[in-house]
């Protein structure tokens, strides 16, 4: 064997969660993670509702349920009612048969495998530009999966204005009516990664029409249905309305935080079409098997017997609504201190978006600042995660960015 | 106008289909000799004593956090896991040179391995990277490296259908004249289609063709353990190479030896020439696990390391997993015996000889076609059956119909 090591020309990538990294190597007593992705309870960890952890239980313990493979596409029962979730019951999409699902490991899954689909279903045809449109900002592994499936051109549409803390829909709109013909553009119907910013039903109307003109390919997230607005409705009406405009969609939904099933990696990716579904549902089939063969049973099971019994699927509904509030409580507390400190800026815009995440608008020093001197650490463009906030830290955390906005840094 | 409207339709897989033909059969006599998954003696799927036992563990274990898991995967299962292929005791992993990346089950970590190497092997992006599979192999070869974007899949010689055995020299045959640095899919134990495994001389003559000829050695390992019923046995051909410098991946499933199809449990271990070299690779793999699946299940994962880490639990499972494997060779046992005591024409040693799940009967494709017609016993058209479909109610049924199909059907 040859003295170098056939390894030898893969370089050392570090790891895109520095932050993360240094947090937990970090002993200070006071440390905060506020970069962190799942939603955190008031007790500072991870949740389940009861209902979910019962659920759980019975299905571990459950003797009738047999160790098979799983349906490559997924369990059927939850697909229908991850469906039924995104688009409505009565969604005539529904009705006419024209959507298919399938169950996928997480949101991350759903996009990589709807990406593959449509490079898959572009190159069938004649018309591939190879551009797809992120927002900006975004995850960074949203622009990778696009790029390693094959779309070479990545591009991005103006979202975030930091100026006015919200969506610069006008920029927006621009950018989209000067993307190239089929473009793919990945739209986040409700609770936007990482700034928490979403379109308003007006706003969405508008970006519809666009997409509809230049015969743009929607591709719609839900990280978290219901978590957002506290309504499961209101977050998803984005899609509903693209699928009611006739608009053929793919649809990629996280069940990760509205069940609190982070470990169980629960996706789902939605394909609305106008035609040929059995084939295009064929190829999706024989991507999973290329990736993970089928998905695994255990998340998707909880979620498909929450959805498909009412009593079940209220009391999920009222604690969804319990998460939902306590972010805008937190959103509120935070305003309230940071206007009490009279720290600079404006914070109505804090208490706009619901959900997760929230951009306070700080600038790459301020921080590193939080992060080295106080031991908080937020993403790297300036964007938290609220639920990580309680009511032990919230002094601590707001005095600390007060701290960051005035001192000569 | 659809992006959709000019899609072909994909072809169905082979096993599903005879899987969905099966479910429809109304014929009291049918018979599922098709898909791989362990059946018990009652033609159920057996849920292993091991696993209730620790899935009621972890049930009732109210201190386990619901986060992500860690992109690389939970690290007391992707290291026991290691374990189990290359040996506790392995130099290989007391020299920090071995890491792994828990994946959703061998599929899984061949996706990983292979994404890797396209990236990263032989040169930069080298997508022309010849990757050999043999002749024939688990059907979703191909497919797994070709969508990873390597555009040269070949066969390399391996079943004899006259000789109803290994075709070693066609294989050492196809070893020499592959260009160097090419990759190479072995089978660790139990080769899926053919039950046929190459003697442990005949790996070492491998394995001597293919470290001067520097060929890479990516081992599918999904079925240690199943095999002879010994964990050590099966894992003999990694462990020689290993031990013999090979810097190998071997994508490890345990759908099969805990029964944990649907949990999609498994774990791509890298055995580098370093722990500088090591640390590369798995930084990489993390990227290419941050945009295919983010992070892998908890559940499955946690099963089997509780399982391993615990000296009580990993003997009870080794037991449960020889129940398997002692039943499959109780079936071959007795298949054979009465294909020899109907007089069945041919030689019948090879479903003795062969080993793990399934066996090349040798059936040829309309011998096949009247099994499944006119006996309504499912086997794939390579003549594949998996032995855990047979039963002490349905041996002699399916004796009796290889032995019609054998002497009606040319």
């Amino acid at each position: 064997m040859s003295a170098r090591s056939v390894f030898g020309d893969a370089p050392f990538a570090s790891s895109a969660k520095k932050f993360i990294e240094d947090f937990k190597r970090d002993t200070h007593p006071n440390k905060v993670n506020l970069a962190g992705r799942e939603y955190l309870g008031e007790h500072g960890q991870t949740t389940w509702l009861p209902l979910i952890r019962k659920i759980m239980q019975q299905i571990a313990t459950d003797p009738t349920l047999i160790p098979e493979y799983t349906p490559v596409l997924g369990i059927p029962e939850f697909s229908r009612r991850a469906t039924e979730l995104a688009l409505g019951t009565d969604s005539p999409a529904i009705l006419q048969s024209r959507v298919f699902g399938v169950q996928t490991v997480g949101c991350t899954g759903a996009v990589r495998l709807g990406a593959e689909l449509l490079r898959t279903c572009f190159c069938s045809g004649s018309s591939w530009s190879g551009s797809v449109f992120l927002s900006s900002p975004c995850d960074e592994s949203l622009a990778d999966i696009f790029k390693a499936t094959g779309f070479e051109d990545v591009r991005y549409y103006r979202y975030w204005d930091a100026e006015s803390s919200g969506v610069c829909v006008d920029g927006m709109l621009h950018d989209l009516e000067n993307a190239p013909d089929h473009s793919v553009v990945v739209l986040f119907a409700s609770g936007h990664s990482p700034t928490g910013a979403d379109l308003s039903q007006e706003e969405w109307k508008r970006v519809a029409e666009v997409t509809m003109k230049r015969q743009l390919f929607p591709f719609i997230l839900i990280p978290a249905q219901g978590l957002c607005s506290g309504s499961l409705e209101q977050d998803a009406w984005a899609v509903r309305h693209f699928v009611s405009l006739g608009l053929e969609v793919l649809c990629a939904q996280s069940f990760s935080h509205n069940f609190g099933l982070y470990g169980e990696r629960v996706g789902h990716l939605l394909c609305v079409l106008r035609q040929n579904l059995l084939a295009v549902q064929s190829q999706a089939e024989r991507l999973v098997q290329t990736l993970w063969s089928c998905p695994s049973m255990d998340g998707a099971r909880v979620v498909a017997t929450v959805l498909s019994n009412p009593a079940h699927l209220a009391e999920w509904q009222d604690g969804l609504k319990a998460m939902a509030v306590r972010c805008m409580l937190i959103r509120e507390w935070l305003r309230e201190r940071l206007r009490l400190l009279a720290s600079p800026g404006c914070w109505e815009n804090i208490i706009k978006p619901g959900g997760l995440y929230c951009c306070i608008g700080l600038n790459a020093q301020q921080v590193e600042f939080l992060a080295q001197r106080k031991h908080i650490y937020l993403l790297p463009n300036g964007c938290l995660n609220v639920s990580a906030i309680n009511s032990r830290n919230l002094d601590y955390v707001t005095e600390s960015i007060h701290q960051a906005l005035t001192s000569q840094l | 106008m659809s992006i959709f409207g000019e899609v072909p339709q994909a072809d169905p897989v082979a096993v599903f289909k005879l899987t969905a033909d099966f479910r429809e059969d109304q014929s009291p006599n049918k018979v599922n000799l098709g898909v791989g998954a362990y059946r018990t003696d009652d033609c159920q799927p057996w849920v292993l004593p091991v696993v209730r036992k620790v899935e009621k563990i972890i049930a009732e274990d109210h201190s386990l956090n619901h986060e992500y898991l860690p992109i690389l995967g939970l690290p007391e299962f992707r290291s026991s896991a290691s374990k189990i292929a290359l040996g506790a005791d392995s130099p290989a992993i007391r020299e920090n040179r071995v890491g792994a990346v828990q994946c959703l089950g061998g599929t899984g970590a061949l996706k990983i391995g292979a994404e890797f190497l396209r990236r990263w092997y032989n040169g930069t992006d080298n997508t022309k990277t010849p990757v050999y599979v043999s002749a024939p192999t688990w059907e979703n070869h191909n497919a797994v490296f070709s969508n990873s974007g390597f555009e040269d899949i070949r066969p390399y010689k391996y079943w004899d259908g006259e000789k109803r055995g290994l075709d070693l020299a066609g294989l050492l045959g196809d070893l020499e004249s592959a260009p160097d640095h090419s990759i190479f899919v072995l089978h660790a134990c139990a080769h899926n289609p053919t039950g046929t495994d190459p003697t442990q001389d005949q790996w070492k003559k491998i394995a001597d063709i293919m470290k001067r000829k520097n060929l890479f050695a990516f081992f599918d390992s999904a079925y240690q353990g199943f095999a002879s019923g010994n964990l050590d046995q099966d894992a003999w051909a990694v462990r020689y190479f290993m031990s013999h410098g090979f810097e190998l991946f071997c994508a490890q499933s345990f759908s099969k030896n805990f029964g944990l199809y649907n949990e999609r449990v498994g774990n791509l271990t890298v055995v580098a020439k370093d722990q500088d070299n090591l640390n590369h690779v798995l930084s990489q793999m993390e990227k290419i696990v941050r945009i295919t699946w983010s992070n892998p299940p908890s559940q499955g994962a946690r099963l089997v390391a509780i399982t391993l880490n615990s000296p009580e639990l990993f003997a009870e499972w080794k037991d449960n997993v020889k129940t398997m494997a002692d039943r499959v060779l109780l079936m071959r046992a007795q298949l054979k015996d009465k294909l020899k005591s109907l007089g069945t024409p041919g030689t019948w040693e090879h479903i003795t000889e062969q080993i793990g799940m399934f066996s090349f009967t040798g059936l040829n494709p309309k011998q096949v076609e009247y099994m499944i017609k006119e006996k309504h016993v499912y086997l794939m058209a390579s003549g594949r059956i998996n032995m855990c479909g047979l039963t002490s109610k349905n041996i002699d049924y399916v004796a009796e119909s290889i032995h019609e199909a054998v002497t009606r059907v040319q």
